[in-house]
C-alpha cells in the first residue's frame, strides 16, 4: 500500500493507515486493490441475475447481446437494479424506524405498572421531551389531554400502523408544502404505507413484471418518499421524544479523541436506542471504579458513523470518526469494544479485531458476526445489557498490549445538534421562534440560499476530499450549509463545524449571519434517519413565505459527494421527488449502461417532480453546479441579486 | 518474448477482459467516457463457450501468420524481436482478407473505423489490459513456452 495522500486527506486516517501498513494489517483501501479491476458490467448496471435464465450481460458497447434472455432491455435491466437498491436503502431507515417505535409502545406499557426499584423509572427509556411528545400526538390528531401512558399508546399504536398502512397518506407526508403533495397524487406516488411501498416495489422488480425503466423510476420514488417522509421520519421523531431532541452542543472529533489512559469503548453503527444506554452505563460509579482498579483514569466512549453521529447530538460524546475510519480507530491499538449495532459495519471489522485485544461485540439479531461475541439487545433490560458490554471492555483493559498503542493526537472541536426547531430558535428567540429571519436572508440576498450536503465515505476516491472541498467552496458562495451523517463528520474534522470557521471559510454574507447568530456555516442535523429533518425544515421554509409554494421553487441543492450505500440511493431519490436538485459524486450510479434512464434521472425528472439528478466526479464542479442552480432559482423567484459577489 | 497463456478451467466468462480490452483501446481509456466515443473501439478478444468450458479467444501472433501472407497492401507483418504481429494502419486497404484468413477467428472487422483490429498485447503496457481485468486469474501473462514439433 503506498500513496497514503491520495487515500485520505485527513491527517489521523494517514498516520492510522501508516501503522496498518507497517503492522501488515489489510484495510478498505488494500481490498479494493484487490478488487480493480471490478466489473464493467456491475459498474453500468447492465448486469441481471434477476432470474435462472441469467445472469444476462447486455455489452454496453452495442456489439453483443442488447436484451436478456426473457428479452429485457438495458433499460428495464438498469432500472431493476436501481429500484432494488432503493427498496433496500428504504428498507434500512424504516425498520430502524419500526424498531424506535416498537420501544415507544413497551415504554407506554411499562409505564402503567410499578417503577422498578433500581432506578425508580418506569423503564429504561422515558418521554424525554414532552413538548414534542405532545405536538406530534397532536399532529396524528391523538387527544393529548389523556394520560401520558394512553398517549403514549396510541401514538406508537399509529406509528406501527403507518408501516402497515394499505391506502390513503403517510401521516407526516402530509408535512409537504400543499402543491408537493398534490404533485405527488397526480403522479400517484403518495406514499400509502412504509412496508407496502417496499414490498410493492420489490415486486415490480421481479422476472416478468415492470419493464417500462420511467414506470419503475416512478415506483422507486413512491417507496423512496415512505422512507424520507416516512420510515426515515418516524426514526427521527421518535428518537427525539424518548431520547430527548438534540440542542447545540460542543463536543470533539477524530481518532485523537481516543484516550491513552482510558478504557475506550466505541460504538458503531446507526441506531442509538442501545447506545444510549452506553452514556449511561459508561458514566455508572461502579463500572468507573471497576475500570480505575484495572489501572485506567476511567472509561471513555467514542462513536463511529451514525450511532456517533445520535450520542454526539444528544449528549456530546466525542466521534471518533466516520465509515472508513472504523477499522483505523482498531488499529490504534487502544480500543476495548467495539460494539455495533445495524448498518455500514464491515464484515472485516473482525479480522482486524482479530490483531489486537480488541472484543468486537454485536447486539442486533439482524447483524451477526461469525465467530463473534454477540449480547442481545432488548429494549426491556437495555441498561443491564449497556452495562455487561461496557463491564466487558473494562475488564479487556488489561489485556491491551501498551507498546502497539499509537493513537493518532489529531482531534478537532465542533459544535451539532442542530434540529428543525432548533433553527427556530436560535434565528428567531425561544419565544418568537421562526424561520423568517432565515428566509429574509435568502430573500434579501444576504444568504445565496441552502445545500444540504449528506452522504458516506467511499474507498474509490479520496477519502473527505470530497465533502470537504465541496462545502468549503459552497460556504464561500454564502450557501449556508446543512449537513447529516458522515459527511458532518468529514467537515467537522476539518474545522468547519465550529462558528470561528465562518471568518475563515465563509463569504460575506453567511459570516455576518453566522455572527450575528453565534451558529458555525455548516450545521450538522444528525444521523442519515435525520435527513428527514431537513425535508421538514424546507417545508417549513415554504411555510414562512416568501420563497415559492414548494420544495423545487427554494434556492437549495442537495449533494452526497463520496456516496457508496443503498440508503444513500433511496435519500438521493426522496430528495429528487421533493423536489431537490441533489449531485452524486464522484461514482455515478450503476445505471450508465442505459443512456435512456440516465437520461431520464439526471434531465427528464426535472419535469416530472422539479428535482433531477446529477452525477459529476470533480468537487468544485459539483459546488459550482449547485451554486447555479440556486442563481436559477433566486432568478425565477425573482429574488434580489447576492449582496456580496 | 512474452505471450497470453490460458488456464480455461478458471474463465467463468464473466467477460471483464473484453470489456478492459474496449477500455485499453478507447480514446480516454476511461469505462464511462469511453461508453461515449463517436467510433467506439471493439473488443480484440471474444469469449467463446463451447462444451462447458470457456475460452478467451484473441491473436496468437503466429510466427508463420496466414493473415500477413493473405495482405495484399503488406500492411501485416511479423515482428520477431516482439513476437508481434504488427498492423500498420496507414497501409491497411480495409479489405478483410485477413479478417478471413485468420483460422482462431482472432481478427475482427470494426466496420465503423473500416479496419481489421486485433489483439496488439497492449503493446505500450507492461501487462495487456485483459490480464489485470480477470478475476479468477484465468489469463497468464509470461514468457513463450517452446513447442516441440515432433512430440
Amino acid at each position: 500500500m503506498s500513496n497514503i495522500e491520495q487515500k485520505s486527506i485527513d491527517p489521523a486516517t494517514q498516520e492510522a493507515l501508516r501503522k496498518a501498513e507497517a503492522e501488515n494489517i489489510k484495510t478498505s483501501w488494500d481490498r479494493l486493490e484487490a478488487q480493480e479491476p471490478q466489473c464493467g458490467f456491475g459498474q453500468l448496471g447492465a448486469c441481471c441475475t434477476v432470474c435462472a435464465m441469467g445472469p444476462c450481460r447486455i455489452d454496453p458497447f452495442g456489439e453483443g447481446a442488447q436484451v436478456g434472455v426473457c428479452g429485457a432491455s438495458v433499460d428495464t435491466i438498469a432500472a431493476r437494479n436501481f429500484a432494488r437498491k432503493v427498496a433496500v436503502g428504504a428498507s434500512a431507515h424504516s425498520d430502524h424506524g419500526r424498531d424506535v417505535a416498537h420501544t415507544l409502545s413497551l415504554l407506554a406499557q411499562r409505564l402503567k405498572s410499578e417503577p422498578k426499584k433500581d432506578t425508580g423509572h418506569h423503564h429504561d427509556y422515558e418521554i424525554l421531551d414532552a413538548e414534542k411528545f405532545k405536538a406530534i400526538a397532536q399532529e396524528l390528531g391523538i387527544d393529548s389531554s389523556k394520560s401520558v401512558e394512553q398517549v403514549a399508546k396510541e401514538l406508537a399504536e399509529k406509528l406501527l400502523g403507518e408501516f402497515g398502512r394499505q391506502e390513503g397518506a403517510l401521516f407526516f407526508s402530509k408535512r409537504a408544502p400543499k402543491k408537493r403533495q398534490e404533485l405527488w397524487k397526480r403522479l400517484n406516488i403518495t406514499p400509502r404505507g412504509i412496508d407496502r411501498e417496499i414490498v410493492e416495489l420489490l415486486h415490480t422488480t421481479h422476472m416478468g413484471v415492470d419493464c417500462d425503466y420511467k414506470n419503475i423510476i416512478t415506483n422507486s420514488m413512491r417507496c423512496a418518499l415512505s422512507d424520507g417522509w416516512g420510515g426515515s421520519m418516524v426514526a427521527t421523531e421518535l428518537q427525539d421524544i424518548i431520547l430527548g431532541s438534540p440542542v447545540p452542543v460542543q463536543g470533539k472529533v477524530n481518532l485523537g479523541v481516543l484516550k491513552e489512559d482510558y478504557v475506550n469503548i466505541v460504538v458503531h453503527g446507526h441506531e442509538p436506542i442501545l447506545s444510549e444506554m452506553a452514556v449511561k452505563a459508561s458514566q455508572d460509579p461502579e463500572l468507573v471504579a471497576l475500570a480505575k482498579s484495572k489501572g485506567a483514569e476511567g472509561i471513555n466512549l467514542a462513536g463511529i458513523c451514525c450511532t456517533a453521529n445520535e450520542v454526539l447530538m444528544r449528549h456530546g460524546i466525542s466521534v471518533a470518526g466516520n465509515f472508513l475510519q472504523q477499522e483505523l480507530a482498531i488499529v490504534t491499538g487502544a480500543v476495548e469494544v467495539m460494539m455495533v449495532d445495524v448498518q455500514c459495519i464491515m464484515p472485516a471489522l473482525n479480522e482486524v479485531a482479530n490483531c489486537f485485544h480488541t472484543k468486537l461485540i454485536t447486539t442486533n439479531p439482524k447483524a451477526r458476526f461469525p465467530g463473534v461475541i454477540h449480547v442481545e439487545f432488548e429494549p426491556k433490560r437495555a441498561y443491564e445489557i449497556a452495562k455487561e458490554i461496557i463491564k466487558c471492555g473494562v475488564e479487556n483493559f488489561s489485556n491491551r498490549n501498551k507498546s502497539r498503542v499509537d493513537i493518532p493526537k489529531h482531534e478537532m472541536d465542533l459544535v451539532a445538534g442542530f434540529t428543525k426547531e432548533i433553527v427556530f430558535q436560535i434565528l428567531g428567540g425561544r419565544y418568537r421562534a421562526t424561520y423568517k429571519p432565515l428566509n429574509e436572508a435568502i430573500i434579501s440576498g444576504r444568504l445565496r440560499g441552502l445545500a444540504g450536503v449528506v452522504g458516506c465515505n467511499n474507498a474509490k476516491q479520496t477519502h473527505d476530499y470530497f465533502h470537504t472541498a465541496v462545502v468549503k467552496e459552497l460556504i464561500k458562495n454564502d450557501v449556508l450549509v446543512l449537513q447529516t451523517g458522515c459527511s458532518a463528520i468529514a467537515c467537522a474534522k476539518q474545522g468547519l463545524l465550529i462558528p470561528e470557521a465562518a471568518k475563515t471559510y465563509a463569504g460575506k454574507g453567511l459570516q455576518e449571519i453566522c455572527e450575528a447568530v453565534g451558529i458555525p456555516p455548516v450545521l450538522h442535523l444528525g444521523s442519515c434517519v435525520d435527513n428527514s429533518r431537513i425535508l421538514t425544515a424546507a417545508a417549513y421554509v415554504i411555510e414562512e413565505g416568501g420563497l415559492g409554494q414548494d420544495i423545487s421553487d427554494l434556492p437549495a441543492a442537495g449533494c452526497a459527494p463520496e456516496w457508496m450505500s443503498e440508503k444513500a440511493v433511496s435519500i438521493g431519490l426522496y430528495f429528487v421527488a421533493s423536489g431537490v436538485y441533489t449531485v452524486f459524486g464522484s461514482t455515478p450510479f450503476a445505471t450508465l449502461g442505459s443512456k435512456n434512464l440516465t437520461d431520464y434521472l439526471t434531465r427528464d425528472l426535472e419535469g416530472v417532480v422539479g428535482g433531477r439528478f446529477e452525477f459529476c466526479d470533480d468537487p468544485m464542479k459539483m459546488a459550482e453546479l449547485m451554486i447555479a442552480h440556486i442563481d436559477k432559482k433566486r432568478k425565477a423567484l425573482n429574488l434580489k441579486p447576492v449582496m456580496h459577489k | 518474448m512474452k505471450q497470453l497463456y490460458y488456464k480455461v478451467d478458471k474463465c467463468l466468462g464473466c467477460k471483464s477482459c473484453e470489456i478492459a480490452c474496449v477500455v485499453a483501446h478507447s480514446e480516454s481509456g476511461d469505462l464511462i467516457k469511453a461508453l461515449k466515443e463517436a467510433v467506439s473501439a471493439l473488443p480484440r478478444k471474444k469469449v467463446f463457450t463451447s462444451g462447458k468450458k470457456n475460452y478467451p479467444v484473441s491473436c496468437r501472433h503466429c510466427k508463420d501468420a496466414l493473415c500477413v501472407e493473405a495482405c495484399m497492401a503488406a500492411a501485416l507483418s511479423y515482428n520477431k524481436e516482439k513476437g508481434l504481429v504488427e498492423h500498420d494502419e496507414s497501409r491497411c486497404v480495409g479489405c478483410w482478407m485477413c479478417v478471413m484468413a485468420c483460422p482462431y477467428g482472432a481478427i475482427r472487422p470494426n466496420l465503423k473505423a473500416k479496419i481489421p483490429v486485433r489483439c496488439d498485447k497492449c503493446k505500450d503496457k507492461d501487462e495487456p489490459a485483459c490480464v489485470k481485468a480477470c478475476p479468477t486469474g484465468a489469463i497468464i501473462w509470461q514468457e513463450e513456452i517452446p513447442v516441440d514439433a515432433k512430440k
